[in-house]
């Protein structure tokens, strides 16, 4: 009844292209969380006015389009003839858009810290380094971790995008099977389900994070 | 380094064009919310129903939507539905992906919403003799959407900007589109795309200050 032209080749096709998925989404998640932190700290250390240039960028990284973005950088990547592969200027874009979301989470759980407790920790003695990875990151984490997956989720959800620059992840390899076989249905449905098995699981575990850490708060 | 000469008047030129195509992104990010909405209030009432096979088709719908890429559910509309016969057009397809995708992230804004209105309303509601559609309609739904007005102007964002997607499917009408028409046909790939990019960031920045606006205005009681 049921009759497919998919070889086993090609579902290893479609693999690879899941794990090119995954391989940019570890590197820019890694490398925008690192960018991010840092801009949520110096946001929340110099203030909103001092802050106002970088907190423009952010904002702008994060109300253009991921595509547009990723075409702007291709072309000027081009234009300045830095010769970087698809791959180096996917993930240098995903980087830079894991990093405005990041900041944000970062300065939600900097703020969510009492700064009676901050003064606390300084009046204790603690320098202002001591302060941020024994006191703040500790509170922080709990806040912003939930929120952190999500971006994480989000990243490499958006990372199919890239196949507009020629990377072939899972849809674009998708994409080339229907060509060929013309079974598109078939085909999407697998790549969704590879999309779903990774996000899901992940996904619930985040909630679950969220449920229990939630249920131990005082308020 | 900078061996190019950049053509920004071929751009600015091109402006006219440009908000044409901003005009259909909206028409399609505002469609596809109404349509969302609309989606998500009987996903979110069905999600806490008590009949099984309303609960399981609505968690599906939520999870699929929110598990999978924006552009794997516009592929899925565009070339997937194609097996059954159905072949839609870019603007079609494109509208149907992201009002699917809108639906599935507003039904869990919603559900949340919807669990932070106190049973006591319902029931109040009921009391005073209204049917159980009444008193979701006048009582239960403006509360809901008080609470999820905030969330529901970023889904709205969110809609303007998976809009740049249509370009995947060969949509040609909408500000992504248009560029990319316009880019084809003069290679003036950054030029023309920053111009895009700026338009994109007004778009989305007017939405999210109107947003707040109106939320000031509704909701100052």
């Amino acid at each position: 009844m049921f009759d497919t032209a998919l070889t086993f080749s090609d579902l290893m096709f479609m693999l690879r292209g899941a794990a090119l998925t995954l391989a940019i989404t570890a590197v820019s998640v890694a490398a925008g969380t690192i960018l991010g932190i840092t801009f949520g700290v110096i946001r929340h250390q110099v203030g909103p006015w001092f802050a106002a240039p970088l907190t423009f960028v952010l904002d702008v990284l994060r109300s253009v389009p991921l595509l547009i973005q990723l075409i702007l950088a291709n072309a000027f990547q081009s234009i300045a003839g830095l010769g970087w592969s698809p791959f180096v200027v996917s993930c240098v874009v995903l980087s830079l858009y894991t990093s405005a979301y990041c900041s944000e989470i970062v300065r939600g759980g900097i703020q969510a810290v009492p700064m009676v407790t901050r003064r606390a920790a300084r009046s204790l003695g603690m320098t202002w380094g001591q302060d941020m990875s024994h006191i703040v990151f500790p509170m922080a984490l709990r806040v912003a971790l939930p929120s952190w997956i999500g971006l994480t989720l989000g990243v490499m959800k958006d990372s199919a995008l890239v196949l507009w620059i020629g990377l072939i992840e899972l849809l674009r390899a998708s994409q080339i099977l229907i060509t060929r076989l013309q079974e598109p249905l078939f085909i999407l449905i697998i790549a969704g389900a590879i999309y779903f098995l990774i996000s899901f699981p992940i996904a619930r575990l985040g909630d679950r994070l969220e449920k229990q850490w939630r249920e131990n708060d005082p308020s | 380094m900078f061996d190019y000469t950049f053509h920004w008047h071929q751009a600015l030129r091109a402006w006219p064009r440009l908000l044409e195509g901003a005009l259909v992104t909206l028409e399609v990010a505002v469609l596809s919310m109404i349509i969302g909405i609309t989606i998500a209030i009987v996903l979110a009432v069905a999600r806490t129903s008590n009949v099984a096979i309303f609960r399981a088709a609505a968690i599906s719908w939520i999870e699929l939507a929110r598990n999978t890429p924006a552009l794997f559910q516009i592929y899925m509309v565009h070339f997937g539905l194609g097996a059954f016969g159905l072949h839609l057009s870019p603007y079609l397809s494109l509208l149907v992906g992201i009002a699917f995708n809108n639906a599935g992230y507003l039904a869990e804004t919603f559900r949340g919403a919807l669990r932070a209105i106190p049973p006591t309303q319902t029931r109040a509601a009921r009391s005073l003799g209204m049917g159980p559609v009444q008193a979701f309609v006048l009582i239960i739904l403006p509360q809901m959407f008080r609470i999820a007005f905030l969330p529901a102007s970023n889904q709205m964002v969110w809609a303007i900007l998976m809009t740049s997607l249509g370009i995947i499917v060969g949509m040609n009408t909408d500000l992504a589109g248009v560029t990319q028409d316009l880019n084809v046909r003069t290679f003036r790939t950054f030029e023309f795309f920053a111009l895009a990019a700026v338009f994109y960031y007004a778009i989305a920045k007017s939405v999210g200050i109107g947003a707040r606006l109106i939320a000031w205005r509704l909701f100052r009681y």
